[in-house]
């Protein structure tokens, strides 16, 4: 018994089925929870005023939009080394959402920034390492849809993830130094520990941030099952052509 | 893998003008700005070293195509794959000789467009020194976006969507160089960040290549 059995497709599709709806329903409590909870209950901040509370979509999206791609690099690697067709298959369903989420961090990034910068955008480092990364979605999630056949395309998008990600992260580390920030820091720091939000904001934080994770779990498993539901079909109809 | 070398070398000098288009394109590009922002010399001069960038960036990833496409397409890609060198120094040799018919002439060119441009007389150095270091990474990953595409019928495309985000950090420190050349506030540090990502690509990038070759060659 190891962990490596979960990734048979078949015993993927039996154990996802049950999961699937209790984390889309625990991701939607969370989630809707949190943001209720934050933009109603919480009083607003001195300096921000209301604007604040954009807070609790934009963090959650942001932290997602990068463990999205870190999950992507996960699986090729699992792919590359271990050949599970379900781990390419996630990779590949994982960087739509990755994506969508980091269109949400930059947008509500954008909405949070005039009134609090004066401007929608500055070409600050997080904001344009946001940017890069939302071009290597682009770029991993185009050369998926270009390729025919199907193990090419994983082995393929795979190698570009590994390689991307090694640029993403010199990308990140290059931005910063081209131009110093507007941006503050990390308002929780996991490594140290402390942090810079009061206990008022935190939790309604933390609750849309697992939430957020959730529904990264549940979207990227749903659509994980309906690509593997894909390439049966797929069989199925190759069958049925031959005989 | 001096013989392929001088193959490819030959064949890009003699077939199809892709030697000099490189060039040309760099050069239309430089002369296309001043229409884009105004003529006016001090507009000029600050945006000159990023430009100059660019425009090689761009004029590097127009040959990027041709690396493997032609071998590709006349069956002596496989060959060059069972040949007694490894495919690993296959793809180095195609890099090396993308650089010196692109990058090496853009290098040299680029003083002269920059004269154009007003480019303040302290950056020139720092513009030759800067390309000469940054463009072979540029060589080196486009070599490794040719290989990915290489098997797809309109790889052109997405060829260019998939190497510009992996060109940002060699731009970045490229350009940043040529621009604290011009300013005098310590340029070495940017030169030597992007000698560092060409040395790093020269070492890891052709097993990549290699690798994603092997996939397409399947």
């Amino acid at each position: 018994m190891s962990i490596w059995e979960y990734a048979n497709p078949k015993r993927f599709m039996e154990w996802t089925a049950p999961v699937v709806p209790w984390a889309f329903g625990i991701a939607g409590v969370l989630t809707l929870g949190g943001l209720f909870w934050g933009f109603f209950l919480t009083p607003e901040a001195d300096k921000f005023g209301s604007t604040v509370k954009i807070i609790y979509l934009h963090v959650p999206a942001a932290l997602m939009a990068i463990n999205a791609w870190f999950m992507m690099l996960v699986a090729s690697l699992i792919w590359v080394i271990r050949r599970h067709h379900v781990s390419a298959l996630a990779a590949r369903a994982a960087a739509p959402v990755g994506m969508v989420m980091t269109v949400i961090a930059l947008v509500t990034g954008a909405i949070w920034g005039m009134p609090t910068w004066g401007t929608y955008w500055v070409w600050d480092p997080r904001l344009t390492s946001f940017m890069i990364l939302f071009l290597f979605y682009l770029g991993y999630i185009a050369l998926w849809e270009a390729i025919d056949d199907p193990d090419t395309a994983a082995d393929l998008t795979s190698v570009l993830c590994i390689v991307g990600s090694i640029f993403a992260i010199l990308s990140r580390y290059a931005v910063r130094f081209w131009n110093q920030g507007l941006h503050q820091g990390t308002s929780v720091p996991v490594v140290t520990g402390g942090r810079t939000i009061s206990d008022v904001y935190f939790w309604p934080l933390v609750a849309c941030m697992v939430g957020f994770g959730v529904l990264f779990i549940a979207l990227v498993l749903m659509r994980t099952r309906t690509e593997i539901r894909v390439r049966r079909i797929r069989a199925l109809a190759a069958r049925a052509a031959r005989a | 893998m001096i013989a392929l070398l001088l193959r490819d070398l030959r064949l890009s000098i003699r077939a199809g003008g892709g030697f000099g288009l490189g060039l040309a394109f760099f050069l239309i590009v430089v002369v296309l700005v001043p229409f884009g922002v105004g003529p006016d010399r001090a507009v000029l001069t600050p945006i000159a070293p990023g430009i100059l960038w660019v425009a090689a960036l761009l004029a590097a990833l127009l040959s990027l195509d041709r690396i493997f496409a032609l071998d590709f397409e006349d069956g002596s890609l496989p060959l060059l794959a069972t040949a007694p060198i490894p495919l690993e120094g296959v793809a180095l040799v195609k890099a090396v000789s993308h650089w010196i018919t692109t990058g090496l002439p853009l290098t040299f060119a680029a003083p002269l467009l920059g004269f154009f441009l007003n480019m303040a007389p302290e950056a020139y150095l720092w513009l030759l020194a800067s390309l000469a270091l940054g463009t072979p990474a540029l060589s080196m990953i486009g070599t490794f976006g040719a290989a990915l595409t290489v098997g797809l019928r309109r790889g052109g495309l997405l060829l260019s969507l998939l190497v510009l985000p992996l060109y940002i950090p060699t731009l970045i420190f490229g350009a940043e160089a040529v621009r604290r050349g011009a300013d005098a506030t310590g340029a070495i540090a940017p030169l030597m960040l992007s000698g560092a990502i060409t040395l790093g690509c020269l070492a890891l990038l052709p097993f990549a290549t290699a690798a994603t070759l092997r996939i397409n060659l399947r």
